[in-house]
């Protein structure tokens, strides 16, 4: 019986980096890319042998913006991929892609190689919100890429949108929405985050706990924290209304829908990632490659790796928590209990009492769950199930 | 050293206010007479602390012995002994004035006679002590020495033109300096013939010698061998060595008679058996009377001291032991707080000693700790005729139980530029001060004398002070006593829940005002939580002030990207960390600086 695998492909190129990204990810000259590209291929192929008895459920090549790769590379990688890995028939193969770097061409050679859901970042339809937040590219340009994907025959697509950017106002955020849901064909998938301000970005410095509040002069203020929960709500309302259900904090889709990869990162099942800073795991072990290109371009091909890390009983137990609350199903008492042989209650009675009592976890049909509230402010709640 | 002849021995201090040059000219000094390279200096040898440095203030007494070739042809033992420069350790002052024959007043050229300094001068005349003036910082710009002269001659009395125009900075006229030591300052008198009397003007705990002695001997000598008593202390123990000090360093000699300064070693174990004042004597050849002056000195303002984190309780213990060995005027006892766990109630001689002590246990012993508000000793007079010394808010009896309280009140002087008069009046009447009187010294400053309730100067009179009379007024203060006062508790509750370790003692007219500052204060420290968080304060019961901390709404994590779980779980892990930093009260988390930002609540 071989085991479920899914695969991440980073690509760490972009066209260029947006003010609000902490994503490891930056523009690069071709022959960096190139170079880039050799080296994964050769990652790919030494890997391969530490998962023979895998099958590949799901695939997603992210970044960065897969799409700045030339067609030949994109065929590349998937090559590479089918030479080495046992791809199922129905495995769910996603590629990235950002409005601008699409054409007819990579669309064709993804077709060919077996992509079936395209990931078109788009953020918001309102072009000076895109400004301010660095994007390098309009509604207009999205609205082609669309287009273009639509018309490659790809059925399965997703758009991502951020919410609570610098100046947005709830109706501006509606309006984005709206429009998003009225795309034809129809978005089978919508991810729809709100803006968190990373470290190390430009926005951490306009916007950061240091920056003295966003009262700067000249700074586009971001909409406050009720505003902010209101768009939360107003996306759940309205993507609802449009057909859409929410699987996780943060992601909503038509039924049957739901991104199987996303959703193995939640339920914790087996991957293995390649490229800069990509992360695996396998039986209980997670490790990621190096994070610095040159140490990644000039490392050989067995030896990406920076960190490896047993999880112990209660690491797993604590993932399997704070994963796992991410989907709106919540986690199964019973799983739980047939994974690591005791009751969730022995392990978090005093956590799931204190936050069912304050409304923000549910039981129901034997799984527990987030409630809306406790969606709101689920790090808190999270936090609370690490377990040292 | 056979140096017994009295006449070649001067023993002086130097008194100044703060930055007007105290420990430059003392370092130029030792320089001068070749005790010291240059190299080997560090700057202000005798402040050895690193805090002290740091602060450019003298906390211990320290002394020093200078071999100095007079013009006249003859070596002369100058014995320089410095002095505390604050008004904390007004007694040690004292203590370290009657060691000495005569003082050099160091006066800043610009900025002429403080508060500060005319409180030591007076302190120094009244130990009958010579006292000559020097104008130091010549070399500034501002310098207005003549007026500065005419100062000093007005406001204190003393013949000034013809003081010593110096630059310690610079090291011009260190040399007049020291001839005026040798001709002004008088040889000490006393008669070695007579039992041994000798004053204790500052002790010192050290591992291998036990406690060592600074002393000046009055009459009589002492020296290894003979069994010595601590008179007012009853301690007993046979001296094991004698000496001097040289620059950094202790300088065993043969003995030390009348006149001399010096240290004592006798394997004494604790410092409370060598109390500042005391008087050394001849075990089996006592002196008749003990030198006079001595008194115990009491802490005067007391606070909780807590380990942030509650494991190191022990670590806490040990080292407030060992503070203590070198400071006998750290009290401290164990005591229970529900909100802050186990630590100690402290008490310190007044603020600076409270902020000292709370850096030293941070620094060298790498403590993290939690201090309460400051308090008084209050004396709470109780229907039942019973008296109770209140150093603990917590304490305080039913109010049923109270007939009156009364409240520690202190003399104050406050000097200051004309301009400022009006607004530096305004402050002490907010602090519930007292008018006494004023007095032009000349015609731009004026010397304020006000009786002000000492709760009201711990917190942060001071600073309040310099604020606003930008740096310009200077301040000192001597305990007056005990006077009633109509004062209450102030409690702060935090979720309906009252903080034992926020209550302080308050006087009744500003508990409302001081109420909602604290309220404001802790709104903007405590982080919000998934709920409301009601701050309440009260008195008695009756809630007199509130401020709400609203409830979290959004804290949510971003697109977990990848299958990078490590790294958003690091993200909460440090917020699980965080919480760590902070006490819990029923189901709210304080971060420990909550409970010090509370301290200072002057705004302007």
């Amino acid at each position: 019986m071989m085991k479920p695998l899914g695969i991440y492909i980073h690509i760490p190129f972009c066209v260029r980096k947006c003010l609000y990204c902490d994503f490891l990810s930056m523009p690069a000259p071709e022959t960096v890319r190139a170079r880039y590209m050799e080296a994964l291929g050769e990652e790919m192929a030494a890997e391969a042998a530490r998962y023979r008895a895998y099958r590949v459920g799901t695939v997603f090549v992210g970044g960065g913006t897969p799409s700045v790769l030339s067609a030949a590379q994109l065929a590349g990688i998937f090559s590479c991929l089918r030479a080495h890995y046992a791809v199922e028939a129905d495995a769910e193969i996603t590629i990235e892609m950002n409005p601008g770097t699409v054409t007819e061409e990579k669309l064709a050679v993804c077709r060919e190689a077996g992509v079936n859901r395209i990931s078109l970042g788009l953020q918001s339809v309102d072009n000076r919100e895109l400004r301010r937040i660095g994007r390098a590219h309009t509604w207009e340009d999205f609205l082609e890429a669309y287009r273009m994907c639509a018309a490659a025959g790809f059925a399965n697509l997703n758009v991502d949108l951020i919410s609570a950017l610098p100046g947005q106002t709830r109706e501006s955020w509606r309006r984005t929405l709206q429009t998003t849901v009225s795309l034809r064909p129809i978005p089978a998938h919508i991810s729809a985050y709100s803006l968190i301000i990373e470290e190390d970005t430009p926005f951490y410095a306009l916007y950061g706990p240091d920056s003295g509040g966003s009262a700067a002069a000249g700074v586009c203020p971001l909409p406050d924290e009720d505003t902010d929960r209101d768009m939360y709500a107003d996306t759940g309302r309205i993507l609802a209304a449009a057909g859409y259900g929410r699987y996780e904090i943060s992601n909503y889709a038509l039924p049957g829908r739901a991104c199987r990869h996303n959703c193995m990162y939640w339920e914790r099942g087996d991957y293995a990632g390649f490229g800069l800073g990509a992360a695996s795991m396998t039986d209980n072990r997670r490790w990621s490659n190096v994070r610095d290109m040159a140490a990644y371009l000039s490392l050989p091909a067995d030896r990406k790796k920076a960190e490896m890390h047993s999880l112990s009983l209660s690491e797993q137990m604590e993932e399997t928590m704070f994963l796992g609350l991410r989907m709106t199903r919540g986690v199964s008492r019973e799983r739980f209990a047939h994974i690591f042989d005791r009751d969730m209650d022995t392990v978090y009675g005093p956590v799931l009492e204190r936050y069912a009592a304050m409304g923000m976890l549910e039981s129901y049909g034997g799984h527990v769950r987030l409630t809306d509230r406790g969606i709101d402010v689920s790090n808190r709640i999270l936090a609370d199930f690490l377990l040292t | 050293m056979g140096y017994t002849d009295r006449s070649r021995i001067r023993n002086f201090c130097i008194i100044a206010h703060i930055d007007h040059g105290k420990s430059t000219l003392a370092d130029r000094i030792i320089e001068t007479t070749g005790l010291l390279t240059e190299r080997e200096m560090q700057a202000q040898v005798l402040d050895n602390m690193d805090l002290e440095r740091e602060r450019g203030i003298t906390i211990k007494s320290q002394a020093v012995r200078i071999v100095y070739k007079a013009k006249d042809g003859e070596e002369y033992i100058l014995n320089l002994i410095d002095t505390p420069g604050h008004v904390d350790f007004n007694y040690e002052v004292s203590r370290s004035l009657a060691a000495c024959d005569g003082a050099i007043l160091v006066v800043d050229a610009a900025q002429g006679i403080e508060a500060q300094t005319l409180a030591n001068v007076y302190l120094a005349l009244d130990h009958d002590l010579d006292v000559f003036p020097v104008i130091n910082k010549i070399d500034l710009p501002s310098a207005d020495p003549q007026r500065v002269k005419d100062e000093i001659e007005d406001v204190i009395g003393l013949e000034a033109q013809d003081a010593p125009l110096i630059s310690a900075k610079c090291g011009i006229g260190i040399d007049t300096v020291l001839e005026e030591i040798v001709a002004r300052i008088p040889a000490p008198g006393g008669d070695e013939e007579k039992p041994l009397s000798a004053l204790i003007f500052d002790s010192l705990y050290d591992s291998y010698k036990g406690v060592i002695i600074f002393c000046r001997i009055m009459d009589g000598r002492v020296k290894r061998g003979m069994t010595i008593r601590m008179m007012a202390t009853g301690a007993q123990a046979e001296v094991v060595e004698t000496g001097y000090f040289g620059a950094g360093q202790f300088i065993p000699c043969e003995e030390l008679s009348a006149g001399m300064v010096g240290y004592i070693t006798a394997s004494i174990k604790n410092v409370k058996d060598t109390m500042v004042g005391d008087t050394v004597t001849d075990a089996e050849n006592p002196c008749g009377e003990p030198l006079p002056g001595y008194k115990e000195v009491t802490p005067m303002v007391y606070c909780g001291m807590y380990p942030a984190d509650g494991a190191r309780y022990p670590d806490l213990r040990d080292a407030l032991e060992k503070l203590q060995l070198n400071d006998a005027s750290l009290y401290y006892e164990p005591e229970t707080s529900v909100a802050l766990g186990f630590g100690f109630r402290c008490g310190f001689l007044g603020l600076l000693h409270l902020e000292i002590i709370q850096e030293r246990l941070e620094r060298e012993y790498n403590l993290d700790l939690v201090t309460t508000a400051p308090s008084v000793i209050y004396k709470v007079h109780k229907t039942n005729g019973e008296i109770v010394e209140l150093t603990n808010p917590s304490n305080l009896p039913d109010p049923t139980e109270i007939d009156y309280m009364e409240e520690p009140v202190v003399s104050a002087e406050i000097m200051v530029t004309k301009d400022f008069v009006g607004s530096i009046m305004e402050l002490c009447q907010e602090r519930r001060g007292r008018y006494i009187s004023m007095e032009y010294m000349e015609e731009t400053r004026a010397l304020l004398r006000y009786e002000l309730p000492l709760n009201e100067i711990i917190y942060d009179f001071f600073d309040a002070l310099k604020s606003r009379s930008r740096g310009y007024a200077s301040f000192d203060y001597e305990l007056k006593g005990y006077e009633q006062s109509e004062m209450v508790k102030l409690d702060i509750l935090i979720n309906k829940e009252e903080v034992d370790a926020l209550s302080f003692i308050v006087h009744s007219a500003s508990a409302y005002e001081r109420g909602r500052k604290m309220c404001e204060k802790l709104k903007d420290e405590i982080p919000r939580h998934l709920f409301e968080i009601p701050i309440q304060a009260a008195v008695g019961g009756r809630i007199i002030a509130r401020e709400t901390v609203r409830a979290m709404r959004k804290d949510v994590l971003a697109k977990c990207y990848g299958g990078d779980i490590t790294r958003k779980k690091k993200l909460l892990e440090k917020q699980k960390e965080g919480k760590k930093r902070m006490r819990q009260i029923g189901s709210v988390e304080i971060p420990q600086k909550a409970f010090m930002s509370v301290l200072k609540l002057d705004d302007k």
